[in-house]
């Protein structure tokens, strides 16, 4: 009875369990699923290999993935014969997630992070297709991509791979301790943090200089996440950085759009042990100290001044501390002192929410301010706050808002 | 042709506060629970954030926030001798519309009704002898000790601001000595006060009264409340009251319960939807659903095991009797029930105005007061003096909205140069002093349906008969002047005193505190739902709202409508879900 | 059990399109599923719906007298602005053009026999129909008793008139002379005090004269005034002049 009980609480691991197609009659061990799925999970496999707008099947693939290319779908993960990895070995699969090369000997792009998952040992990659093959299979074909000349072709990435990508295990680094090459493994491996976080070059491959320095993608700029000195998380404690990742929010922000569906999705779902490494590892990860902007226009700055307090202040407070927990503070956040202005630009055109996780059920929104601040007005309030108080940030021009304006009403 | 849906353990009428604390109650027990709201879907960013929600125009004045009276409105008239009309547009009280119902422009004042307000016959007649015939005043069937658990729930769902007066027993400093007895402190310290609080208070120490700050559900600091949802400290905005709160500082079914709600797969809302009537089974002791239309005029059934009205007062009421449930009430014979005791409150108020000192009515909350409860209820004795009941006697700060807000002097004329003068003089050197009267059931203020005028579905309107009683008239008179003496304490150049005389008259703003009609009881001889506001007529339907309330207390009835509700859940999930029937023999 | 009528359906739906002319959001009937969490998109916002643009619905001869009345009821005077600076009759008019002009939220179905004051509105005319018939009323009753339309006639002379009406000494045929004066003198008030969106307290002048700081939401620095003076200045939903940066 405790066997029975123990699966009823797991429906759909142990629906799947003995059916899973690919495995046919080799049994797999509860624990070899379970770490695969918590693999998967760390890898956020899930986000980009579901359709969430159209309440798609999870893992069945068909999202359109937004690159400065074109859009690419993800391809369906269940093992469903025609449409999925159903006839895929773990030896493909392995291949795929090592070289970034399908089971026909195609080469796939690489907005797949084969970059990343090919620091993950053969052991990784089994568990994730063990759990994989436990899925309801399912039929759905992905939609074409959308690539124009020369992208659509893959013999392309032949030269990309040649230029940006080398295929490497994950290697401990034996100065340091188990807690931080977890973390590091998890940042660089699995969660590929640097998919977002790190600058990327003119052809999308990351550039090490710029590695978790902070990228901008789909029009939202993925923060600095050097947690060191004079990195974009200098000012969070380790235990902060934890609790964002576990709750989706702390007394410095929450999680918005992207990282939100990340926390929601993979974080908040992950051993505290290993949150704890990721934070480890982050925080030693120092940064050049950032270029102090001379002072800026003083009449942007009055009417910055003015906007802010007459239409900012009842949440994020007239000395841009914010409240805690609940509204960002301002001064000091990563996000408003970066160099690159597009997320403050975007959360002021079209508001934002922070995202509901478990810990914070209630999602809290701002409102979007498109209809009530021209260009020229949200540039001058964005300069206000990445130059009022402690920060200290490049001016925002009317025209960057514009671009931006332009591109969200495409949409 | 009538499309049916498929079945659901429980169907709401209406999702407001009581909606949202029995959908959530009830999905927590597992129930698949459907909500049917005739409004549309609300919520702070897209709804009322602070880049539109501080609009006196559209809000107030143009009733954005309410039901539209073309949709639905009620007739109204003082007595049975006259010919009501309908309230063409809304004036004296503005019934909510939409996701989170009143419970978005909602003050935020959260009372808890005193322990003999409950039993205000048995209480009243054992300290005063016989009532007189005509006040229909009756218990309510269950007692304030067996809904101080519920009280606490609410005031820790909405993080009530507040000082206890009454801790188990022992009276506490600075709290409300005349209170119930409380099991917990308030779960926030008290709003802040402005300099109009704090002469009231030191007004109303030296005459011997006991002021206390108002339980507010305007947030004193951050807070997170037991469902895991985070609330901001109240920014003193002063658009708060007739308006949804823009930065989640006030407490409403949307900032406590609605997102919790919306992750569970148990739980459906519709909106842009209105019930027509509930559905009865033929065999008469059971409702099999409701009956509802939507916004394209589509008609369809939503069967369900338990039919659950969470509508306002009013259209609960009209709903029970659009639906044929229980006999309706007549004022000749005394006989039925559905529509009886139909009571208000009868407001009063001092104003004062100021020579030099700046009161700013503009930094305010919609409930930011200073109390003194020594004239409400039975906490002072009423030996000799003609009437039960009572009322609070305040002074808030709530807004300086100026269409609204811009009382003038005794003698002022009401336009011209003059007019205008004074009202520029005393805009920001004025405030008052309120109070906020019990309304005792009389057998001649009732509701039935109107004889002529018909809604914009074609079905009769309610009628609302109701004139104030002369107990109301004893108590008003007897209250005022006493606060018309704090007032002249308060260290102003004049005080200016608004009585409450003549009829009740149904356009000036008074309060959005209708109660009655579905009242509740000991017996079927008397009311429409037993102390677990069960029908007594169809067991599985459940009746939320002041409409239960038997006669309405000198108090704000959100925490009572509540903490009843809390009070019904408890027994639904805990007894009659175990054996569904009636949990209170005839 | 009631059957809803196909006349009744078709006026809500008559009633639900001029929702939609007058408020961006379409009240459609919708389904949240939980499960789904908090439905929210970027960019929405239930933006203010403020009339169209001025001179839409008086004739200038109503236009002028609606001026000469609201001028009187707040006039503007040696102690500061009044109707004519805070562009009162320019809001009377977008709003008579509007939803609310058309009375298109408040129940207007007869019968309408005489009310009682304590049941208010009563007049079977719509806002802007009442503004329609009672100005015609007005002038005609100037005409014949003053020799000239109401705001031709001299400002002492419009006063007694007003006052008359007040009072119940002057009334017209047909239309109820009191009911409109007490509307107009509601409309005026808004005007004076309403948002600058809306046309009415044009440059903030309503608030600025009686000192209201206007569309803010954070006084939290200013609870503990003491009854001191607050100052702040006015800014309206779409800002104050302080919002743009000098040229």
């Amino acid at each position: 009875m405790t066997r029975f009980s123990l699966f009823s609480a797991l429906p759909l691991a142990a629906a799947a369990f003995w059916t899973g197609s690919a495995a046919g009659s080799e049994e797999l061990s509860f624990s070899q699923v379970e770490r695969g799925r918590y693999l998967a999970t760390a890898s956020d496999c899930i986000g980009c290999h579901t359709d969430f707008e159209n309440g798609a099947e999870p893992y069945a693939g068909g999202r359109g993935l937004e690159t400065p290319f074109g859009v690419i779908y993800s391809p369906n993960l269940t093992f469903d014969d025609e449409t999925g990895l159903g006839r895929w070995t773990r030896d493909d699969f392995y291949r795929a997630m090592n070289e970034g090369i399908d089971r026909e000997g195609n080469h796939l792009y690489p907005a797949f992070p084969y970059p990343y998952f090919t620091l993950m040992p053969r052991q990784d990659t089994d568990a994730i297709y063990d759990y994989l093959s436990t899925l309801e299979p399912v039929h759905k074909e992905k939609p074409e991509n959308e690539l124009p000349f020369p992208f659509n072709l893959r013999q392309a990435i032949l030269g990309w791979n040649t230029l940006f990508f080398e295929e490497r295990e994950f290697v401990s680094d034996p100065e340091m301790s188990d807690e931080w090459n977890r973390g590091r493994y998890l940042v660089d491996g699995p969660a590929h943090c640097g998919a977002c976080h790190t600058g990327k070059n003119f052809a999308g491959a990351d550039v090490d200089e710029e590695y978790l320095r902070g990228g901008v993608l789909e029009n939202w700029l993925a923060p600095n996440i050097r947690g060191g000195e004079n990195g974009g998380l200098d000012d969070w404690s380790q235990a902060e950085i934890v609790q964002f990742l576990r709750t989706g929010r702390n007394d410095h922000t929450a999680a918005l759009q992207r990282m939100g569906e990340v926390v929601v999705l993979s974080t908040q779902k992950l051993a505290n042990s290993d949150l704890e490494a990721i934070a480890d590892y982050l925080k030693t990860l120092d940064d050049d100290p950032r270029e102090i902007q001379p002072s800026q226009d003083s009449a942007v700055m009055e009417a910055g001044e003015a906007i802010f307090f007459d239409s900012c202040a009842a949440c994020h407070a007239v000395d841009g501390t914010g409240a805690p927990g609940l509204f960002a503070p301002l001064d000091g956040s990563n996000k408003v002192n970066s160099e690159d202005p597009t997320t403050v630009i975007r959360v002021i055109l079209e508001g934002t929410q922070a995202v509901a996780t478990d810990a914070h059920p209630g999602p809290l929104a701002m409102p979007a301010y498109d209809w009530k601040l021209d260009d020229g007005q949200i540039a001058d309030v964005a300069t206000y706050i990445r130059n009022a108080w402690t920060n200290s940030a490049p001016a925002v021009d009317a025209g960057t808002v514009e671009d931006l304006r332009e591109y969200l009403s495409e949409d | 042709m009538v499309q049916k849906k498929p079945a659901v353990d429980a169907v709401l009428v209406g999702f407001g506060w009581t909606g949202a604390i029995m959908a959530q109650q009830l999905t927590e027990a597992g129930l698949n629970v459907v909500a049917i709201e005739r409004g549309g879907w609300r919520d702070t960013p897209t709804h009322f954030p602070p880049t539109i929600a501080q609009d006196e125009l559209r809000y107030y004045w143009r009733h954005e926030m309410f039901q539209e009276t073309a949709r639905e409105t009620l007739t109204f008239r003082n007595n049975p001798a006259q010919r009501a009309l309908p309230m063409r547009r809304w004036g004296s009280f503005l019934p909510g519309e939409g996701v989170g119902g009143s419970g978005v422009h909602w003050n935020g004042i959260t009372y808890r009704f005193l322990p003999s307000d409950f039993e205000a016959r048995t209480h009243n007649e054992q300290r005063y002898g016989p009532l007189p015939q005509d006040m229909t005043v009756q218990d309510y069937g269950v007692t304030y000790d067996e809904l101080e658990p519920h009280f606490d729930t609410f005031e820790k769902i909405c993080g009530i601001s507040g000082r206890a007066g009454n801790l188990g027993g022992t009276i506490q400093e600075g709290g409300n000595p005349f209170e119930g007895w409380r099991s917990d402190e308030y779960p926030n310290p008290p709003l802040e006060m402005t300099f109009a609080q704090d002469r009231f208070e030191e007004s109303a120490r030296a005459m011997g009264l006991h002021p206390f700050p108002a339980p507010a559900a305007n947030m004193s600091r951050a807070y997170t409340n037991p469902l895991g949802l985070s609330l901001a400290p109240c920014t003193y905005c002063g658009f708060c009251e007739k308006y949804g709160c823009g930065n989640y500082s006030k407490s409403s079914p949307q900032t406590t319960i609605i997102p919790v709600l919306m992750r569970k797969s148990n739980f459906t809302l519709r909106t842009n939807c209105e019930v027509l009537h509930v559905d009865k089974h033929p065999d008469g002791t059971r409702a099999t659903g409701v009956t509802y239309v939507d916004a394209q005029g589509d008609v369809f059934e939503q069967p369900a095991d338990m039919v659950i009205l969470c509508a306002y007062q009013l259209q609960n009421t009209r709903l029970m009797m659009l639906s044929d449930i229980g006999e309706q009430y007549d004022p000749v014979t005394g006989q039925g029930v559905v529509g009886k005791n139909y009571c208000y409150q009868v407001m009063s108020s001092v104003q004062v105005f100021y020579d030099d000192a700046f009161t700013n009515g503009f930094v305010g909350a919609g409930a930011l007061s200073m109390v003194a409860d020594d004239y409400n209820g039975d906490n002072f004795d009423h030996s000799g003096l003609g009437f039960i009941g009572g009322g609070y006697i305040s002074c808030s700060t709530t807004n300086a909205r100026p269409i609204e807000s811009r009382p003038v002097p005794e003698g002022t004329p009401e336009w011209g140069s003059a007019w205008k003068k004074a009202m520029r003089e005393s805009f920001l050197k004025t405030t008052s002093v309120g109070v906020h009267g019990a309304s005792m059931a009389h057998r001649l203020n009732y509701l039935d349906l109107d004889p002529t005028y018909t809604d914009a579905w074609g079905r009769p309107l309610m009628r609302m008969t109701y004139d104030f009683t002369a107990n109301d008239r004893r108590m008003t008179d007897f209250i005022t002047p006493i606060a018309a003496d704090i007032a002249r304490g308060m260290g102003g150049r004049e005080i200016k005193i608004n009585e409450r005389t003549g009829s009740y008259d149904s356009m000036p703003y008074q309060t959005t505190h209708n109660t009655g009609g579905t009242i509740m009881g000991q017996s079927p001889a008397d009311s429409v739902v037993n102390r677990y506001l069960q029908s007594w007529d169809l067991h599985n339907l459940f009746v939320m709202g002041a409409g239960a309330f038997p006669q309405n207390a000198g108090y704000n009835p959100t925490g009572t409508v509540a903490a009843l509700a809390y009070w019904s859940a408890d027994a639904i999930v805990n007894q009659y879900l175990r054996d569904p029937g009636p949990m209170v023999q005839a | 059990m009631v059957r809803i009528s196909r006349r009744a359906f078709i006026r809500q739906i008559l009633m639900a399109g001029t929702v939609v002319a007058g408020f961006p959001a379409a009240a459609l009937g919708r389904q949240y599923r939980g499960g789904e969490g908090m439905p929210w998109e970027a960019g929405q916002t239930h933006t203010p719906y403020y009339g169209t643009e001025p001179g839409t619905f008086f004739t200038s001869a109503e236009r002028a007298c609606v001026d000469a009345i609201t001028a009187r009821l707040i006039p503007s005077d040696e102690d500061g602005p009044g109707a004519r600076e805070a562009g009162v009759v320019e809001f009377i008019d977008r709003q008579m053009a509007g939803f609310f002009g058309r009375g298109q939220r408040w129940y207007m179905s007869g019968p309408w026999p005489e009310g009682l004051p304590t049941q208010g509105y009563q007049s079977q005319f719509t806002p802007a129909q009442l503004y329609r018939e009672a100005i015609a009323a007005l002038d005609a009753w100037c005409e014949t008793n003053r020799g000239g339309s109401f705001a031709a006639l001299e400002e002492d002379a419009q006063d007694e008139i007003l006052t008359g009406i007040e009072s119940g000494d002057v009334t017209f045929d047909g239309v109820s002379a009191e009911t409109f004066f007490s509307l107009v003198k509601e409309n005026a008030i808004e005007g004076f005090f309403c948002d600058p969106i809306y046309g009415g307290n044009r440059d903030m002048v309503g608030w600025s004269y009686v000192g209201f700081p206007g569309a803010r939401y954070d006084y939290r620095d200013f609870v503990h005034h003491d009854g001191a003076r607050i100052d702040l200045p006015p800014v309206a939903l779409m800002g104050r002049p302080e919002w743009s940066a000098a040229q």
